[in-house]
């Protein structure tokens, strides 16, 4: 009984204490940010060191990444560089820019243009990639690369990181890249060019903005790419120590 | 009840006679200690938490804000009951607080209890925008109590609510350092052997889900009344006297399971409704939650009042006293809780008996299948043995004292069957469930709902996407309510995580399968893997705002407009032809 009593008391009571509030105000509509797709940005470099070959040679290389956008389209500007520090000459030196949607639950799909310009000659590149996380929780980018002359190369990217502790991260990175036609000039034999494997044990020593890393990588050259590097007088395989951070901004 | 309500009437029919309390409150910059770190952050009156609100009910108030920030602000009175354009919620209620401009809100009060306030603009809640209310009722309380004190938690963390989103959807776990090693892989193996530790291993990473996944901020420091546990807020007392704490979850996005080791605890309050009273051990207190607990503290000596956050990350503390400087223990906190498949929701089918163990096959199966679908058709399963569970307890069970570890492990029947997140009291007595909640004193007639709504609670954690239904706030249209109807809202949690979803405006009628005595909530814990259902008797007209509490979540898009249609703004165009053709009103 009480409660059909308050029901009406309530009813009433809105009508009297609300109704003019509703007249006097109208629903306004939401143009607050709420209402706006989030857009964020961040700058990770994922590898940021020195690295120390085999054959004495010192290299300072990054691979870096920023992005700026919302969760249905963001700009990547991915750069990828190895400095020869003894001859003060970039051994490698890519640059992309690509757009970047969601296709799927896990997956992204880019698309863009990537300009090489290391010493020697320049390269630019349509490309064509996804990104995303592979089940087993690896990290995986696969690209597909378009020169202005037509030559066609596919790069793959995986990672996997291994938690040592919630601190000590041990991550392994496998990157390697096939050609479909042969590019001289840079090196590049038709079939399987290079692969590179990295192992880097890291420590979060600032939550994940800041993780300094020791490591190995191994970089090696097959088929006709390895004959050409040969030709020109370089190595085909090459152990490195790394010594560097992972930076998050 | 019906002379509260009525004497409300009375005074707001004459409203010559009625109490009226001007109120100032001024939105500053201010500095946050921490114990653990110092931070710039928003507060009011000079601090935060800002100042406990005293209200008594039935009196108008007037609350003078002003805005000393360089941006917007906006105050929202969590869980009162007031016209829609003082609800404080920019973009629906109001267009917001100006830097410089002082808004003065207006409004009668009409309930009693503990509530809160806080900013409903950006981030400024997470960076300290809150306070308390307390409301005195008309009428005489059914419990008694000597003392009072307002308990309100919160997680402060060092970074910015800015830095902390923007963190998270660059990288999801960022602030997650309770995730699986190698080390727990070994202890698994010698627990439960090498191929069911790897199964397991593999049906997660399938999956490409946590079993840590329980807290997605962790790294804050816990505080009671704006004290970390090194700065040891303390109530005093003298032995023997019942001390009323109402407990305030003001968290971004931390649940808190609270106990106070020596001390039972009876809870007489849930959201500032009264319940009927139930004495228990520990509870767990969800983001934007109140209870009000009476202790009755005999001996001449300290409590702790220990607040472990659910993911074990980090921890409150404070002390009930005789004497200020006088401590007790502060326990240790427990083992971080896992998620298991129960809580995916859509793999409980499979989950009885050894949980883990589904051939890979089985679970590639399923990871091919669109998550969608599957979640989908095993939600109908879940939702059934859910609601018979609820019932059991509603009607028989729950009075034994159960939830009782049994040997599957500790239930509880707002939790999906097996889930990693029952919890379980430290003393291995008594811990609160929803189901134990019944009101006091209902307010409304309980009806039939006159239709029911749906709202799947989803996300994608890898993105940290949130959504209702699959659509972000930004894509999303109204819900339309109508003026007099009951809406049933069928909650079915889709995701790995904890939704505390807030109605504005409106009572929360919180369905724990005891009908008429279902207690009255303005927040609403879906637990993931669970469908709970809540009705609301849809009395307020205007527009109000929906959404998961989370700071972070509902930043991300778990957020929904509610329009309410209709009621009297048409009875008072009604009024006014008949007062223009001289009717009697």
């Amino acid at each position: 009984m009480s409660c059909i009593r308050s029901i009406v008391a309530v009813s009433f009571l809105a009508s009297i204490g609300v109704s003019t509030a509703v007249t006097a105000q109208e629903m306004i509509s939401d143009t607050t940010a709420r209402k706006q797709p989030l857009t964020t940005w961040g700058v990770q470099l994922e590898e940021f060191e020195y690295r120390y070959s085999d054959d004495d040679e010192e290299l300072g290389v990054w691979n870096a990444d920023a992005f700026y956008g919302t969760d249905e389209f963001k700009v990547r500007l991915l750069t990828t560089g190895e400095y020869e520090i003894e001859e003060q000459a970039y051994e490698t030196l890519e640059n992309q820019l690509v757009g970047q949607i969601p296709i799927s639950k896990f997956f992204d799909a880019k698309a863009g243009v990537r300009f090489d310009t290391p010493e020697g000659p320049d390269r630019t590149y349509a490309v064509l990639g996804v990104a995303g996380l592979a089940p087993q929780w690896f990290e995986i980018d696969a690209n597909l690369y378009v020169s202005k002359d037509g030559d066609t190369s596919a790069e793959l990217d995986a990672e996997y990181e291994l938690l040592l502790t919630n601190y000590w991260i041990l991550a392994a990175t496998l990157d390697a890249t096939v050609a479909f036609s042969e590019d001289r000039e840079i090196g590049v034999g038709k079939g399987l060019v290079s692969t590179e494997t990295g192992l880097r044990l890291s420590y979060d020593l600032i939550d994940r903005a800041f993780s300094p890393y020791v490591g190995v990588v191994h970089e090696r050259k097959y088929g006709d790419s390895a004959d050409f590097a040969e030709a020109d007088g370089g190595s085909t395989a090459d152990w490195f120590a790394v010594i560097g951070a992972r930076i998050a901004l | 009840m019906n002379s509260r309500l009525g004497s409300v009437l009375l005074s707001l029919l004459m409203s010559a006679s009625v109490m009226a309390g001007e109120y100032n409150l001024t939105v500053d910059r201010v500095e946050i200690d921490t114990g653990d770190f110092v931070k710039d952050g928003i507060g009011y009156n000079g601090a935060s938490p800002g100042p406990v609100m005293r209200f008594k009910e039935g009196e108008n108030v007037k609350i003078n804000v002003t805005n000393n920030l360089d941006e917007m602000t906006s105050i929202h009175w969590h869980g009162l009951i007031l016209p829609f354009d003082q609800d404080g919620v920019p973009g629906i209620s109001f267009p917001g607080i100006k830097p410089g401009e002082t808004f003065t809100y207006e409004f009668p009060i009409q309930q009693a209890g503990t509530y809160w306030f806080h900013s409903h603009s950006g981030f400024q809640e997470p960076d300290g925008a809150y306070g308390s209310i307390v409301i005195e009722p008309e009428g005489r309380e059914p419990f008694r109590y000597d003392r009072e004190y307002v308990v309100q938690l919160t997680d402060k963390h060092p970074h910015s609510g800015d830095r902390i989103m923007r963190n998270l959807k660059m990288m999801p776990d960022y602030y997650n350092r309770e995730q699986q090693t190698v080390g727990e892989f070994f202890s698994d193996v010698s627990k439960n052997g090498l191929m069911n530790t790897v199964r397991d291993r593999m049906a997660w990473g399938d999956m490409r889900m946590m079993k840590a996944d329980v807290e997605d901020l962790q790294g804050f420091t816990g505080l009671i009344n704006g004290k970390g546990p090194d700065q040891n807020w303390t109530g005093l007392f003298e032995p023997g006297e019942r001390i009323r704490l109402r407990f305030i979850n003001s968290s971004a996005m931390t649940y808190f399971d609270i106990r106070i080791p020596g001390l039972d605890m009876t809870v007489v309050q849930a959201d500032g409704n009264n319940v009927q009273p139930v004495s228990v051990d520990e509870f767990r207190i969800g983001v934007a939650e109140t209870y009000d607990v009476i202790v009755r503290p005999k001996g001449e000596q300290a409590y702790t009042i220990f607040a472990e956050s659910m993911g074990r990350s980090g921890y409150a503390r404070a002390t009930l006293a005789p004497e200020e400087g006088m401590e007790a223990l502060v326990p240790q906190l427990r083992e971080p809780a896992r998620l298991t498949m129960a809580d995916m929701g859509g793999m409980s089918g499979m989950d009885h008996g050894d949980m883990d163990m589904n051939s890979s096959e089985g679970m590639s199966g399923m990871d091919h299948s669109s998550m969608e679908g599957m979640d989908h058709a095993n939600m109908s399963n879940m939702d059934h043995s859910n609601m018979k569970g609820m019932d059991h307890s509603g009607t028989s069970g729950m009075d034994h004292g159960s939830m009782a570890m049994g040997k599957e492990g500790p239930s509880d029947p707002f939790y999906a069957k097996g889930s990693g997140l029952v919890p379980t009291a430290a003393n291995g007595g008594k811990f609160l469930s929803y189901a134990d909640l019944k009101a006091q004193d209902p307010l409304y007639e309980d009806r039939e709902p006159t239709r029911e709504i749906e709202l799947r609670l989803t996300g994608n954690m890898e993105r940290y996407t949130w959504s209702i239904n699959g659509v972000k706030y930004e894509d999303a249209d109204p819900i339309r309510l109508k003026y007099g109807e009951r809406v049933r809202f069928k909650f079915v949690n889709e995701t790995m995580m904890t939704h505390p979803m807030h109605l504005h405006g409106m009572w929360s009628i919180l369905d724990v399968g005891a009908d008429q005595w279902n207690p009255i909530k303005h927040t609403v814990s879906v637990q993931p893997g669970t469908t709970v259902y809540m009705e609301t008797e849809v009395d307020a007209p205007g527009q109000w705002a929906f959404h998961c509490h989370l700071s972070y979540h509902a930043a991300a898009g778990m957020f929904r407009k509610v329009i309410v249609e209709g009621g009297p703004e048409s009875t008072q165009a009604k009024t006014d032809v008949i007062a223009k053709d001289g009717g009697e009103v």
